[in-house]
């Protein structure tokens, strides 16, 4: 189970204090797949860069199965099975797709065969893809799909995704989303997708909604889908 | 002809520098401490020890295709100055692979130097990919210096595929590179080089192409850590319709300094240079991404140069 406490995480900005997540409470039972939406510059992507350890918490804390995240590293929080997919992956000179994917798995000996079908589940053909380098030569879309895979190889207990589908033309997101729609069949996992798509909001069991660093919105999907909706009328008034 | 007599501390360096684990196949030439220590010619290439002064001339016949030739150097004992003079006559339309390195452990408190001077002559329409690695090792106190020259001349339609590589342990380095492309050939160096404490590296390159349609490639990659510096002249010129691209790309880490000076010369309105170089530090994201793969930050620091300079 992931807990997270009044989790609130502030900046200084031209030395005034500003809340990018103020008192954030959000409970999410194992295997649960969880959808975050909600309007740009929300707060979604510091959530989960905070449950990953990548954003230091200014207060409260985070939970995972009996385990207090919040004082441990980034390192230690993989270790224990927490994932992140980057909203935006950085590149590498010369590591090649195959090394990332090895070191995701975790072990040495990822055989071509699994490297292949993780890639596949998001759309790329292996043979073209594992022994190029994952650096300024691919694509956006392309360097998003290959994140989404070195997710896919940890077999972590939480996988967050950030976005999965920015950058991903609509073909390669069908391959995904019937990816993620397995994922939640299977339920061996804690997924939370942080997604505005409608065919991945629908896999949801329940939905999240953060406007302005904060939950305005948390329950099943039927209950919540309604209300975004009504949220997403235009709120300027010269429209 | 003698049988290598190597001790398993050579064999170590041996397989630094040129992965050997045993006599190679094909012909070689190994030298250790100044002297001929194993030499093996085939049918198609002979090695003759030169008369006037220290080294070989390597004679590869006409049309030699799929061969190989080592020629590692190693050093092992303190305060050796090693200077060698290797001519490499390759004949037309070969295809040979020749692995090249020294390989210095010095124990002492002296000074283990190697200067190699290599030359070849490429002829027409043969294609040569030299491998050539450097490595220091040695608990003592000496300093491991390699002072290496290359000078290549590609006649027409010739190609060379040249990959030098020194990952630490030696001390300071100076490295000259010179390549002349005849029309049609072709030439793609490959240089990596990782400095560390307080070592130097100076490598100074021109490449000239001089025959139409020629071809030249520079990519060079370092890493340069604590307080070590390094300097890059990779210089390029075109005197004739050629087309030719100098990339450099380095990584700088600690207390390091790292210089490097590009340059593209056009003698001809037909000549298409370009360059491009970069210095940065390890991006932050990069580490960050290899931590939540659960990589602590050095694993993560080694990962991200090994791919830098695989
Ligand atoms: N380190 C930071 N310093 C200043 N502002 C930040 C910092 N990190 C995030 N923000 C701001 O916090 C807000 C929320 O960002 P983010 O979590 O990326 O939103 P979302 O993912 O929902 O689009 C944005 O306005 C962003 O500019
Ligand atoms: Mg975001």
């Amino acid at each position: 189970m992931l807990e997270i406490k009044n989790l609130s995480y502030q900046v200084e900005e031209n030395s005034k204090e500003v809340g990018i997540l103020n008192g954030v409470n959000l409970t999410v039972k194992d295997n649960t797949f969880l959808v975050i939406t909600g309007p740009n510059g929300g707060g979604k992507t510091t959530l989960a860069k905070a449950i990953m350890g990548l954003v230091p918490a200014t207060s409260g804390e985070i939970w995972w199965n009996g385990t207090n995240l919040t004082p441990l590293s980034v390192t230690e929080r993989a270790r224990l099975g927490v994932s992140y997919g980057f909203q935006q992956p950085p590149r590498f000179k010369g590591m090649r797709v195959r090394d990332l994917l090895t070191l995701a798995a975790g072990n040495e000996t990822l055989t071509q065969d699994e490297a292949c079908q993780y890639l596949t589940r998001v759309g790329l053909c292996a043979n073209d893809y594992l022994e190029r380098e994952v650096d300024t030569s691919l694509s956006g879309g392309e360097v998003k799909r290959i994140e989404i895979a070195t997710i896919l190889c940890r077999k972590s207990g939480l996988m967050i995704f950030d976005e999965p589908e920015a950058g991903i033309d609509l073909w390669s997101f069908a391959r995904l989303t019937d990816t993620f729609r397995m994922l939640h069949q299977k339920r061996e996992s804690t997924i939370i997708v942080i997604s505005h798509q409608e065919r991945i909001i629908d896999l949801a069991d329940e939905i999240v909604m953060v406007d302005r660093g904060e939950i305005v919105h948390h329950g099943a999907r039927d209950e919540i889908l309604p209300l975004i909706l009504n949220t997403t009328e235009p709120g300027c008034s010269y429209m | 002809m003698k049988t290598p007599n190597m001790t398993k501390a050579d064999w170590k360096l041996l397989k630094e520098i040129a992965e050997l684990e045993q006599t190679p196949m094909g012909a070689y030439n190994i030298r250790k401490n100044g002297q001929l220590a194993g030499r093996s010619n085939t049918s198609s290439i002979e090695i003759v020890s030169k008369t006037d002064k220290p080294g070989i001339d390597i004679h590869v016949k006409d049309g030699t295709k799929k061969q190989s030739l080592h020629i590692p150097v190693i050093l092992t004992e303190t305060g050796l100055n090693d200077l060698v003079y290797n001519d490499f006559f390759i004949g037309e339309d070969c295809d040979v692979d020749i692995v090249a390195g020294c390989g210095i452990h010095n124990a002492g408190c002296e000074t283990s130097q190697h200067d190699g001077i290599h030359t070849f002559y490429v002829g027409k329409n043969s294609r040569v990919r030299y491998v050539e690695r450097h490595y220091g090792e040695g608990e003592g106190t000496g300093a491991r210096i390699l002072n290496p020259q290359t000078i290549v001349y590609l006649q027409e339609g010739a190609y060379i595929e040249m990959e030098t590589t020194q990952i630490r342990g030696v001390d300071s380095t100076k490295r000259y590179t010179k390549i002349e492309v005849d029309a049609g050939g072709e030439a793609v160096i490959t240089e990596k080089l990782l400095t560390h404490d307080n070592q130097t590296a100076i490598s100074e390159m021109d490449i000239i192409l001089k025959g139409s349609d020629a071809r030249g490639r520079v990519i060079s990659r370092s890493v340069a850590q604590d307080h070590s510096q390094q300097t890059f002249y990779p210089r390029m010129t075109g005197s004739a319709k050629c087309f030719g691209h100098v990339q450099c790309d380095s990584i700088i880490m600690g207390e390091a300094k790292i210089k490097s000076i590009p340059a593209i010369i056009a003698e001809d309105t037909d000549a298409q240079l370009v360059h491009e170089a970069a210095i940065g530090r390890i991006a932050g994201d990069q580490i960050l991404k290899l931590m939540t793969l659960g990589l602590t930050e050095e694993q993560a620091e080694e990962k991200i140069l090994e791919g830098f300079l695989r």
